[in-house]
């Protein structure tokens, strides 16, 4: 008896999947780069100048730079939520993609691990991106920024996986509108991308302790200061628990939901 | 395996939703080269008994097994060797005609050069030789159809299960589709389809079963089905004393027959009698015919809407 909550049953054969969804977003490069690569950057440069200009130095370093590192999070995190949300949901219902690759020796356990790499995958090219950018800019020239690389890729991980759940439960895309506004924002207001955590009441501060986005900032901002970051194993170890257990959570409910 | 011939076999197997049972008691036996019609009104558990001859879903009883592979648990090998031409199209909308053979062939794990050289003969066999750089929503309906019948070869399968292959078809269409079914049975490979077209289980079909609330209700040829099932003649009467007369006359001359809103479907052996009866009610229009597949279907699974 195959049960719903048995652990996920992995194969390469997710890999045709991923090629699938590169094919399709090669077609649409240009406005796919421009939407998730070039906005965030944009905002990154307003905000860092423009703000940046009337604050002093926030924990030794420009506010644009504090800035940068809170936007390689946030603009990671965003598109791997966007990718499993709306273009998730697009394969799994709207265009039956799933549906017919299940029709292949392909299993639904592939599939969502697909949706997940791809996603993260999506979140890597945003991070490269940001991280072009900063160095560019000369806003870091720290060598250790190159562990944004991994770190993008972990952190696409990890909200791919989150992000999964909703899609694996939604009755339509006007859904996600609750988790944008209910989850998504309030956590980037928490997590330290526009100012930092010590600010906010002590209550708050807790709260944000324990959220995966103030993980992901409280490793992205040391390195790109130069400064190996603080418990960074620990840090670490809670996205990739994140991402384990939105994994397994996502994987079971998508299971029910295809049963019916 | 009851024979080497046997490429699909179910025993027992039944499924439930919510305390219902959608499929209930199956047991269906698939020769190789054999074109199997699966026959039923809506909701009648077709689509679902294909979810779990495919593995995709789990029985909660039965005996499963698809080309020599236990299913569910080895379905994924069992699916290598198999195609599925799936009721509604979910062909991938950004892709061409000739990407969409391509990426589906990259999930049976073939290689890039396998399935171009596939792609001239699969593209000929679906009439889209001309269309092959064509966008997915510049097809027609019967493009879209013969399209995912290729997709469904791509692997070569042994076995392909076809759902309501021609839905939603306009009859030229319907008849090339038919055309290419006949040739994949000739060519050796075993369909399994399910439809509720009779023309079309009757055309293609070397076994139907007839199936209701789960369960195959009537197995065989369609020509042992109606034999079986049903006298050989149907008289339809038509107009607006038809009912009437029936109540008083109909069974003086039929064995059998049946009221259905301002026609009267007449069942008989000999259809004499009752036609000399019928030239003496000019009122009355008719038409006496053959008893066919529909006939039996609706016999058997009842004239009152399923929605």
């Amino acid at each position: 008896m195959i049960s719903h909550f048995s652990l996920p049953r992995l194969s390469l054969r997710f890999i045709p999947i991923w090629r699938r969804n590169f094919m399709v977003w090669k077609k649409m490069a240009g406005s796919s780069i421009l939407g998730h690569l070039a906005d965030p950057v944009i905002y990154m440069l307003g905000l860092g100048y423009g703000l940046g200009g009337m604050l002093p130095e926030i924990g030794g370093m420009p506010y644009i730079t504090f800035l940068a590192a809170g936007t390689v999070c946030y603009s990671t995190m965003n598109s791997a939520s966007f990718e499993v949300l709306y273009s998730g949901f697009t394969r799994m219902h709207e265009q039956r993609t799933w549906e017919a690759i299940l029709n292949t020796p392909i299993t639904l356990d592939d599939i969502v691990f697909s949706e997940i790499v791809w996603a993260a995958s999506k979140s890597l090219l945003s991070g490269l991106a940001v991280l072009a950018v900063i160095w560019l800019l000369g806003l870091s020239h720290s060598p250790l920024t190159l562990w944004l690389i991994p770190l993008s890729l972990l952190v696409g991980l990890c909200f791919a996986s989150l992000g999964l759940i909703m899609t694996a439960i939604a009755p339509g895309y006007d859904f996600f509108m609750y988790y944008f506004t209910l989850i998504i924002t309030p956590m980037v207001l928490l997590c330290g991308v526009f100012f930092p955590v010590d600010r906010l009441p002590p209550l708050l501060q807790t709260v944000s302790s324990i959220l995966p986005l103030t993980h992901a900032i409280d490793l992205a901002r040391p390195l790109l200061n130069d400064v190996i970051p603080a418990n960074f194993l620990w840090h670490i170890a809670a996205l990739l628990g994140y991402a384990l257990a939105g994994f397994y959570v996502s994987l079971v409910l998508l299971r029910k939901r295809l049963s019916q | 395996m009851d024979n080497v011939n046997t490429v699909l076999s179910a025993r027992g197997l039944r499924k439930y939703y919510g305390g219902q049972a959608v499929v209930d008691g199956l047991d269906i036996s698939i020769r190789r080269g054999e074109c199997f019609g699966l026959l039923g009104p809506n909701g009648a558990g077709k689509t679902t008994t294909l979810r779990l001859l495919l593995g995709l879903i789990t029985p909660d009883a039965g005996e499963l097994r698809l080309l020599d592979h236990a299913v569910p648990e080895q379905s994924r090998a069992a699916r290598l060797r198999v195609g599925v031409v799936p009721q509604m199209d979910n062909l991938d909308p950004d892709f061409s005609v000739a990407e969409n053979l391509l990426v589906y062939g990259r999930y049976f794990g073939m290689s890039d050069a396998a399935i171009e050289a596939r792609l001239p003969e699969l593209l000929e066999f679906a009439n889209l030789a001309q269309k092959r750089d064509a966008k997915i929503p510049t097809l027609s309906g019967g493009m879209k159809r013969r399209l995912t019948l290729a997709r469904a070869l791509v692997n070569d399968p042994e076995v392909i299960f076809l759902d309501e292959p021609t839905i939603g078809l306009d009859p030229q269409a319907r008849h090339l589709i038919w055309q290419r079914l006949r040739e994949l049975t000739a060519r050796g490979k075993t369909l399994l389809l399910t439809t509720h077209f009779m023309d079309e289980a009757e055309r293609l079909c070397h076994r139907l079963a007839v199936m209701d609330n789960g369960r195959i209700i009537s197995e065989g040829s369609p020509r042992e089905l109606i034999g079986r099932n049903i006298e050989p003649q149907v008289v339809e009467v038509f107009g607006e004393g038809a009912a009437e007369w029936a109540r008083s006359h109909a069974a003086h001359h039929a064995q059998r027959f049946e009221i259905s809103g301002e026609t009267v479907f007449c069942y008989v052996g000999d259809a004499q009698p009752l036609l000399l009866e019928l030239q003496r009610q000019p009122e009355l229009r008719y038409l006496h015919r053959p008893a066919n597949l529909e006939d039996v279907f609706l016999k058997l699974t009842g004239r009152e809407m399923r929605e």
